[in-house]
């Protein structure tokens, strides 16, 4: 019992991190402890986790190479359907430009045609209108001798109608 | 960091506080009579053995079984958009790559894996130590000093390997007078052969005694009645603190290792 109490002071006094007897149980077990580890992460861990920042690093780089590119093609996209735009216009402003000669030639005939029956027209009675005049005047010549001899008779005198006339033909002439 | 009492019942009474028990190395699937283990009076049978199942093997197994969780099952899938615990080991591995990238340069890159080992087993070692009734792997000078050593004979290796007698040019600082250079030497070789201790002794020192720290004020709640209020407040104050130390012990002993490592595969900045 004496050694049990000693030993048991000794046990509870002392550190039991300086019991020494314990000691190759710890580095046995702290050994196998650290090979497990080291093999689990050098084999499967620590290649794994790698590769899965890399992939990653990857799909992100890959990911922004992508957009970059989208970008491009979007600006590419914007400046074809900007000159698109550009040569429809200008085409438009061509067919307009186009058309509108065309329907000023069309307007320029019509208009130079139209002219010309005027003129024609206005010719042919112009001629008209001074054959009507001449004949107005040679209605008022007939009248006028008429009305003189009718006159002359009237007052009494006998009408000679050459001398009648005559002097109607030399009044109207002066 | 057990808060309950332990069998000790054939003590004295009074204030019972063992705040050291919560580090005894215990075999899971026997009970050792108290006295048995004597090995300067040739009593053995008592004795821990190396290949037994202890509290050790315990702790560090669900270690082991977190880490597969995190970084294989977690991983599984392998998602361009990683899930939660994906994007946890995910932040592990930046972390740890950055810091070997950093700090060893790019020579040092190979000792990833490696440094990725320390860093992730002392990192769930302490935080593991925190769960209530757990036992703390990297509270004792066993695993602090393996894992040290391990580190101060792969620099010394690898540093001879890569570098031949040149290795020893770090001791050599150019840099200085000549005059002096011989006693800086003598500096340089005393702080080079200290590493592993002050290494060692760092990461368990912190751990035991914030561990028990909390045992301590866990004893006192015990007997306190009411005002147990104090030392609970206590326990929670340094139990925050010791999360912090956790993860903070983790960082220090590895980017340590990456230092050290340096000198080893990189230029000499001495």
């Amino acid at each position: 019992m004496a050694t049990d109490a000693t030993a048991e002071a000794g046990k509870s006094a002392g550190l039991p991190q300086l019991d020494f007897t314990t000691w190759p149980n710890q580095i046995f077990w702290l050994l196998v402890t650290l090979v497990v580890i080291y093999l689990v992460l050098s084999k499967v861990a620590l290649p794994r986790i790698g590769a899965v920042l890399a992939e990653r690093k990857g799909t992100i780089t890959n990911d922004l190479a992508a957009a970059e590119e989208l970008r491009q093609k979007a600006v590419e996209a914007e400046r074809a359907f900007n000159e698109a735009l550009a040569t429809a216009r200008a085409e438009a402003a061509k067919i307009v430009a186009a058309a509108k000669a065309d329907i000023q030639k069309d307007l320029d005939a019509a208009t130079a045609k139209a002219d010309a029956e005027i003129a024609a027209k206005a010719a042919d009675s112009e001629g008209k209108i001074a054959e009507i005049r001449a004949g107005a005047l040679e209605a008022v010549e007939a009248v006028a001798k008429d009305t003189a001899r009718e006159l002359v008779t009237a007052l009494g005198g006998s009408a000679d109608a050459r001398a009648v006339t005559a002097a109607v033909s030399a009044r109207l002439k002066g | 960091m057990a808060t309950g009492t332990e069998e000790h019942g054939g003590e004295a009474g009074g204030l019972a506080i063992h705040p050291m028990d919560q580090f005894i190395v215990k075999p899971l699937f026997r009970d050792i009579e108290p006295g048995t283990c004597v090995p300067a009076d040739g009593i053995t049978e008592g004795c821990v053995k190396w290949y037994e199942v202890t509290n050790v093997t315990l702790w560090m197994g669900i270690a082991v079984l977190v880490l597969i969780g995190l970084f294989v099952l977690s991983t599984r899938h392998r998602g361009i958009v990683p899930s939660r615990l994906q994007s946890v080991a995910e932040l592990f591995y930046g972390f740890i790559h950055n810091m070997v990238e950093e700090v060893t340069g790019h020579e040092g890159a190979k000792f990833f894996p490696y440094v990725m080992t320390l860093f992730m087993f002392i990192f769930l070692a302490n935080i593991l130590g925190l769960i209530p009734m757990s036992f703390t792997t990297t509270s004792h000078i066993a695993v602090t000093a393996v894992l040290a050593m391990m580190v101060f004979l792969t620099v010394t290796l690898v540093g001879f390997w890569r570098k031949g007698i040149g290795f020893l040019s770090m001791f050599w600082v150019s840099s200085a007078p000549l005059i002096l250079r011989p006693v800086l030497a003598v500096i340089e070789v005393i702080s080079y052969f200290v590493r592993p201790l002050s290494h060692s002794i760092r990461l368990g020192g912190n751990l035991m005694a914030g561990h028990a720290v909390i045992k301590v004020f866990a004893g006192f709640a015990g007997v306190m009645g009411v005002a147990s209020i104090v030392p609970i407040a206590g326990i929670a104050a340094v139990y925050g603190l010791e999360v912090l130390v956790a993860a903070v012990q983790a960082y220090v002993f590895t980017i340590l290792t990456c230092v050290y490592l340096r000198d080893a595969v990189g230029d000499a900045h001495h």
